[in-house]
């Protein structure tokens, strides 16, 4: 038999989250974003673990997980950074701050730095294009960015961390 | 049944209302090109999910064309099939899927065999106009089944069979937009994943994406060596399709494929309908010895005894549901059974060791290729069975060599281990197996002669079928399914203990092994199927032998080697065990990590 390891607390956590849902199937994805809320990412163990409590091939939750760019399979860092390539941002120079940030954190879009502070992703208009470009770090709203802002960005949740 | 009347290429046609334009069109013999889509009839079970645009059509009153496949017939309905219009928009469709398409044709496994290339060529495609990206990813390859993604043009078909047909759940698309694949979970190694290796997904895959794992050049390796006595063996099945690749298809072609095993070079040429009728005495024993004690009142026996032969089904319980691993029978399956013999009594009366002797098989099944390498089939290092073809890679060496198949004469198999009865013939059709043991089981078991050898009520390609059969008094419930499925069904009710059956046989392909994933490729067309049915039952009937215990060679080889029929030998070469191969959750410590 073929072992999937996790810990039973996560175990615990994880089918919680099923029989909330009726482990119903056809409730899938919303399963997949309350799992994802809490453990931040949905790596493999928790996607194989969920195919067997809603009795579903793990395939399918695995086609879900890729299909939507939402779902991911890489833990996000602490300070999520979201830069927004909405058209309205796109244009007033959003492709230039994401350039920034990668070249700052080190990382790709959908990595995480290895001190798992922050990670980076790019997104479709967060709906603020008033402000564009537009970038957010886990909640809050960076607006009317130039790649200069990027650092100070940066150093401001560092010093946030250190602070803590 | 509401009918509704359209015009088809200015024909009239009355039609089920709801049918599509494809079925529409065929049943006036109007072909429509399609690629993705597919319908096994009779088996609930198609794929159309509207994706290659190939079936496009025009519809008087629509702007633009309407793919026939997902378009509904509808009263007054105009179509028109093959318009200029329509062959241009067919043909830029696939010059796009050519765009992204490897154009190795001449070393594909599909060379000739494949929709996409046969579709490019009645399209009169001589060059792709459109010069893009072109995805690319790793190979994959199982002891049974080579996944080359980059062939793959995302028609969807094997994610039907493995899912809906098979509920295997193992082939998905993953990942969106261009760079979608049908892949595994997690993109690991089919090998590594919950596939029976059944090759449902071979069977409809349109072109070289997938394909069996080739062995013919193991086989030419052997044959040419000196040093070795190469026997084989072919499956019931295998008769019954090989001819279609040679324009004899509707025919049991079992002499002249014996005449063409002999060209190839083959020192014995033997039979696994031998090996089926010795598959009946040691299951049909097994399944007596269960229904006496548990008519004695013995409540602990397994029953139903399910059927053990098909290895995509073996596969399937120990990795879907161990807890039902003890109903199996465990007597091997035909292919196993006939190298354990082959391996043992025939490699002993050529007076040479095992080792010298090759016991080669020619199956409709893709699955069989794992089973041979299963460990528990070898001796010391050396398998039971060594190498396994299926009948595709059969025709490619009988083209290799040049054999005139159809000009060739009815021979026939060597003694002993050729020599079988209609009911090892039968065992290639679904309900086969049981009407083969029930034969054998009602004489040893009331004492008398059947007044007809043929069950009709086991026969039949409905998914789930059942019947009662009386043994002298004792209602013998019998239940067959076919297809991963239908089984699974009835497999569930074994594990929750409400199964009304005694015995349940499965075939894990659709009509059987007729319909396995190493058959010439059925691509959901079910009149195939029906007519290899036809063909094995034909030549069951037009045996002097029916029946598995008047096998005489069969009879022999227990009276000089085996003894009794699940005595001690028989036990130790002819019966096996399972294996649970289930995931589970474990809980343990594990750290978070990368999974990238």
């Amino acid at each position: 038999m073929e072992k999937i390891c996790m810990p039973p607390k996560r175990i615990e956590e994880i089918r919680a989250i099923c029989r909330e849902h009726g482990n119903d199937a056809g409730e899938l994805i919303n399963i997949l974003h309350a799992v994802q809320n809490k453990l931040g990412y949905l790596p493999r163990e928790v996607q194989e673990l969920i195919a067997m409590e809603l009795g579903i091939p793990v395939s399918k939750v695995y086609g879900v997980v890729t299909f939507y760019s939402f779902f991911t399979m890489t833990p996000k860092g602490k300070y999520p950074v979201s830069v927004c390539m909405g058209t309205a941002c796109y244009v007033r120079g959003g492709e230039k701050v994401l350039e920034e940030f990668k070249r700052q954190l080190g990382i790709d879009v959908g990595g995480t730095t290895p001190d798992g502070l922050f990670s980076l992703d790019s997104l479709r208009c967060v709906g603020a294009c008033g402000l564009a470009p537009v970038v957010m770090v886990g909640q809050k709203v960076f607006g009317r960015l130039a790649p200069a802002d990027v650092k100070g960005i940066i150093d401001e949740f560092v010093a946030l961390e250190r602070g803590a | 049944m509401e009918t509704v009347k359209l015009t088809i290429d200015g024909r009239h046609v009355e039609v089920e209302k709801g049918m599509n334009l494809v079925e529409a069109a065929a049943s006036i013999g109007v072909k429509i090109p399609t690629l993705c889509y597919m319908n096994l009839h009779g088996l609930g079970y198609g794929n159309g999910p509207g994706a290659c645009r190939i079936c496009v059509v025009e519809v008087e009153g629509r702007k633009t064309l309407a793919p026939a496949c997902k378009t509904s017939c509808t009263e007054g309905m105009v179509v028109r099939t093959h318009t200029p219009r329509v062959v241009n928009a067919r043909r830029t469709v696939m010059e796009l899927i050519l765009s992204n398409h490897p154009k190795d044709c001449l070393v594909c496994p599909k060379n000739g065999h494949c929709e996409l290339q046969e579709l490019a060529c009645s399209l009169g495609i001589r060059e792709v106009k459109y010069d893009g990206e072109v995805t690319s990813f790793p190979k994959d390859m199982s002891l049974s089944i080579v996944r080359d993604m980059d062939k793959c043009i995302m028609c969807r078909r094997c994610e039907s069979a493995c899912n809906e047909l098979q509920t295997v759940g193992v082939l998905s698309a993953a990942g969106r937009g261009f760079h979608a694949v049908m892949g595994t979970p997690f993109g690991e190694s089919l090998q590594d994943t919950g596939c029976v290796n059944c090759g449902q997904c071979v069977a409809v895959c349109p072109t070289g994406a997938l394909s069996e794992n080739s062995n013919m050049a193991d086989v030419l390796r052997v044959l040419a060596d000196p040093a070795k006595k190469v026997v084989v063996q072919t499956a019931p099945a295998v008769r019954a399709a090989l001819g279609e690749e040679f324009g004899l298809g509707g025919q049991s072609v079992t002499g002249r494929m014996t005449a063409a095993l002999r060209r190839l070079g083959f020192d014995y040429v033997f039979d696994t309908d031998f090996a089926a009728d010795l598959t009946i005495m040691e299951e049909g024993t097994e399944l007596l010895g269960r229904l006496k004690a548990y008519l004695d009142g013995d409540r602990s026996v397994k029953l139903p005894l399910m059927t053990s032969c098909c290895p995509g089904w073996v596969s399937f319980v120990e990795k879907n549901f161990p807890e039902a691993e003890d109903y199996l029978s465990t007597a091997k399956s035909p292919q196993q059974m006939f190298g354990a013999v082959a391996k043992s009594y025939f490699a002993s009366k050529l007076g040479i060791d095992r080792c010298d002797l090759v016991v080669v098989s020619v199956m409709p099944c893709v699955a069989k290729k794992s089973e041979a390498a299963r460990s528990e089939f070898s001796h010391d290092g050396d398998p039971d069975v060594n190498i396994v073809l299926t009948t595709r890679e059969l025709a490619q060496l009988i083209r290799q060599f040049n054999i005139d198949f159809t000009s060739l004469p009815e021979e026939n198999f060597d003694m002993p281990l050729g020599v079988s009865t209609g009911a090892g013939v039968i065992f290639g059709v679904t309900g086969g197996v049981i009407e083969a043991a029930v034969r054998t089981a009602y004489e040893v078991y009331t004492g008398r002669k059947l007044d007809r050898i043929d069950f009709t009520e086991l026969r039949g390609t409905d998914g789930i079928r059942s019947a009662t059969v009386d043994f002298n008094g004792v209602p013998i419930n019998i239940g067959i399914a076919h297809t991963l499925g239908n089984a699974r069904k009835l497999v569930k009710e074994v594990v929750a203990g409400t199964s009304p059956y005694h015995a349940i046989e499965v075939m894990a392909c659709p009509g059987g092994c007729i319909g396995g994933g190493g058959q010439p490729y059925h691509r959901g067309d079910a009149s195939l199927l029906a007519m290899r049915a036809t063909a094995l039952y034909g030549e069951d009937a037009d045996k002097n032998l029916r029946k598995s215990h008047e096998n005489p060679y069969v009879q022999q080889l227990y009276d000089e080697f085996l003894g009794e029929p699940c005595g001690h030998l028989a036990h130790e070469l002819l019966h096996t065990s399972y294996y649970d191969r289930k995931p589970v959750v474990e809980e343990c410590i594990y750290s978070i990590k990368n999974n990238g």
